[in-house]
């Protein structure tokens, strides 16, 4: 039965993997469909809070994935659903980068580079935007703007600025 | 003035795994901003304009894009070998982390301090995405396609993603093709 379990679990993230276009974050709502409505395997509030911790903790954004994991099937859960996304999107990265080392001198590489760099780029600023928009108050959008300020210009260590904002949001003030 | 710095890179996979490790350890709410300080500005492994490079690859294929940047390179300095390096100093550290963070999430997520705390971090890390967006934008300047038709894609890009809400997939197969085409364009005939 737990060996079902498992082999569910890595089967389906094995196969959202090379859908996550733009991350793991991207097919949530697919593994949302599956482990929440169709499977009940785990109740709204699991969901939101893997995400809600992956956010809060430090590192990549994809360890809700292993999160959703842990809380259906323990660390062997973690561990499935990390293997499942990671592998098939790891081994294209890998294989798609060395196309593309060895071929830097390509018109159509060099086109590909030169076109993607201002599309990536308003994509990390689309990222930024949607982060700081839920909040929507005067004080925590000022507080985005002089974070945005302090990492432009300044070389202040980032944490030193997380710990700031952490602070003035334990004391309330955003 | 900072991409003419002397290159630096990695001595080893385990420097490649520590480097990672305590990047990621530093990335609250996203590693990018702190993937651009540490490989661009502190190890100097790489200059802005690659590592836009490399993230602009990271973005089109499947997968989380600072994962897929830390593979490409370990890649490219120590092969598969430190592709791995990198990619579980991206991971392991934070995983043991979150897993930790889940076992006390219940008890303390409702208590005020904590949730004005992650309030306050959330909005932190926004601004620090929005800064990281700025500085990456300066090398752009000597792209062969021009300010105006850079302008003109990252703003149409920006616009479908963050206020339309258009699905990320839809948008780059959308703008991607159109921006390559521009750039094939724009791009002289023979290799540099």
């Amino acid at each position: 039965m737990t060996l079902d379990l498992l082999l569910a679990l890595g089967g389906h993230f094995l196969l959202l993997s090379l859908l996550a276009i733009g991350g793991a974050i991207a097919v949530a709502p697919d593994m949302h469909r599956w482990l929440v409505t169709d499977a009940r395997l785990l109740s709204d509030p699991q969901f939101a809070s893997a995400i809600a911790i992956a956010q809060a903790a430090p590192g990549p954004n994809l360890l809700f994935v292993p999160l959703l994991g842990y809380q259906v099937a323990g660390l062997a859960g973690a561990a499935v659903a990390l293997a499942g996304i990671m592998i098939p999107s790891t081994t294209l990265a890998l294989l798609a980068a060395r196309w593309g080392a060895a071929r830097s001198d390509w018109r159509s590489v060099r086109a590909f580079k030169t076109g993607m760099a201002p599309i990536t780029l308003a994509l990390i600023a689309a990222t930024g935007w949607l982060l700081a928009a839920p909040a929507g108050h005067w004080a925590s959008l000022a507080l985005t703007l002089a974070a945005a300020l302090a990492v432009w210009r300044t070389r202040w260590h980032l944490l030193w600025l997380i710990g700031a904002g952490a602070l003035l949001g334990a004391l309330g003030w955003v | 003035m900072q991409d003419d710095a002397p290159r630096a890179r990695p001595a080893s996979c385990t420097q490649l795994f520590l480097a990672f490790s305590a990047l990621a350890l530093q990335g609250f709410g996203g590693v990018l901003a702190v993937a651009q300080r540490v490989l661009c500005e502190e190890r100097r492994w790489l200059t802005k304009a690659e590592f836009l490079e490399l993230l602009a690859i990271g973005q089109v294929l499947p997968g989380p894009n600072v994962c897929n940047l830390s593979l490409m390179v370990g890649d490219r300095y120590f092969g598969t070998r430190g592709a791995f390096a990198a990619l579980a100093g991206m991971i392991a550290a934070p995983l043991a982390i979150a897993l930790a963070a889940m076992a006390l999430y219940a008890q303390f997520a409702a208590h005020p301090v904590v949730a004005g705390a992650l309030r306050g971090m959330g909005a932190v890390a926004a601004g620090l995405v929005l800064g990281t967006a700025i500085k990456l934008a300066l090398p752009l300047r000597t792209s062969p396609l021009g300010v105006p038709l850079v302008a003109a894609l990252g703003v149409a890009c920006f616009a479908a993603v963050a206020w339309a809400r258009l699905p990320l997939a839809a948008v780059l197969l959308g703008l991607g093709p159109l921006a390559c085409a521009l750039a094939w364009w724009r791009t002289p005939q023979e290799a540099a």
